[in-house]
């Protein structure tokens, strides 16, 4: 006998993530989840984003992307509250559930921030099947990572509503194919917008935080 | 990679949804649908659904796995067929304003009991 169910399996994160949604709406908070692979300059583009932005949006962040307090400790330099996720010691999840962001969120003082930065766990597969309650999701890939990146993790790539193409400044030292690079973003994502940026020196953060800017406004109209 | 967390859900859920009535009622089988576009490897999903409902009410139910194509329709054109290669552009008219169909499906659809 067969007995008919029809649910979706991540049902619980989904009812959990809309709740976060609600809240982080009623508090008018908008939410940014920042996903890559490790390595690809979250942490890096985060903190020298930060400092710009500072104190016209008065901002907040949690990070996902630890074994060790290191990114928690960069960040909080920047001078915004900082919630670190403990996950497991040897690198246990993949990825920030919604039931995470719930319970991080309650260290926040949500009343005090316009803008919640997530910068989720390193991984270009599993994040970006979980809604978090987020409001824009956005990916940082480096050209220290070959071109084919959006190809490979289409998901990540139609998900997202921007790349950040970061670490430009190693443009110099690599074989790497820029245009390739587009091509294929824009193959799985067409008209997403990318920026490219060096989180080392900083070039193409301007169009990168107006941008930011624009979204921001958009959810407090 | 979270594939043992996957599994553990399609467990609760397949559990939960045996009739009250039929709590002696062997599971023989459940249903799954996964996207394409879905972050889950179905083998590895099934691995882990293997090992985990040994001490459960599903000990020795199968997973079925139906796996979902990944169906596009043209907002511009009208066009609708089935991505198979990571190009998101219709294959009629080269626009890119398309509504993803299907594909991205992680849905437990029945379970199927002995008589
Ligand atoms: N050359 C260069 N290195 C960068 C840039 N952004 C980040 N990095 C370096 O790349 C490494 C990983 O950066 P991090 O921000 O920790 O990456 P995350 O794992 O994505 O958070 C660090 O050593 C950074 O200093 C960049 O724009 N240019
Ligand atoms: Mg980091
Ligand atoms: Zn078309």
């Amino acid at each position: 006998m067969e007995i008919k169910i029809v649910r979706k399996v991540l049902d619980v994160n989904a009812k959990m993530a809309e709740q976060n949604r609600k809240l982080f709406g009623d508090k008018g908070v908008f939410v940014l989840n920042v996903m890559s692979s490790p390595g690809a300059g979250k942490t890096e583009t985060l903190v020298k984003t930060l400092v710009r932005i500072m104190p016209d949006i008065k901002s907040a962040v949690i990070v996902g992307d630890i074994c060790t307090s290191h990114d928690a400790d960069r960040l909080a330099q920047s001078g915004v509250p900082v919630v670190q996720i403990n996950t497991e010691p040897f690198g246990g999840d993949c990825h920030l559930a919604a039931h995470v962001i719930e319970k991080a969120a309650l260290d926040l003082d949500l009343d005090a921030i316009d803008l919640l930065i997530v910068e989720n766990v390193g991984n270009l597969v599993c994040p970006a099947e979980f809604d978090i309650g987020e409001d824009c999701r956005i990916v940082v890939l480096s050209v220290a990572e070959g071109e084919d990146k959006p190809v490979k993790y289409p998901l990540m790539f139609r998900e997202c509503a921007a790349t950040l193409l970061n670490k430009t400044d190693l443009l110099p030292h690599l074989d790497y194919d820029l245009e390739a690079a587009l091509n294929y973003i824009h193959q799985v994502h067409p008209d997403m917008p990318v920026f490219q940026i060096s989180a080392r020196t900083e070039e193409g953060f301007d169009p990168w935080i107006a941008w930011l800017q624009k979204m921001i406004d958009k959810k407090s109209k | 990679m979270h594939e043992m967390g996957i599994a553990t859900e399609v467990i609760e859920i397949a559990e939960a949804s045996i009739p009250e009535e039929m709590h002696d009622a062997k599971v023989e089988c459940v249903n799954i649908n996964i996207g394409r576009l879905a972050a889950v490897v179905p083998e590895s999903l099934r691995f882990c659904f293997n090992i985990l409902i040994e001490n459960t009410r599903l000990a020795g139910a199968k997973l079925h796995i139906r796996e979902i194509p990944v169906k596009a329709y043209c907002k511009d054109c009208k066009h609708e067929w089935i991505i198979d290669a990571p190009v998101f552009t219709c294959t009629q008219c080269d626009s890119g304003a398309l509504d993803i169909l299907s594909g991205r499906e992680l849905d437990i659809s029945s379970i199927e009991i002995a008589d």
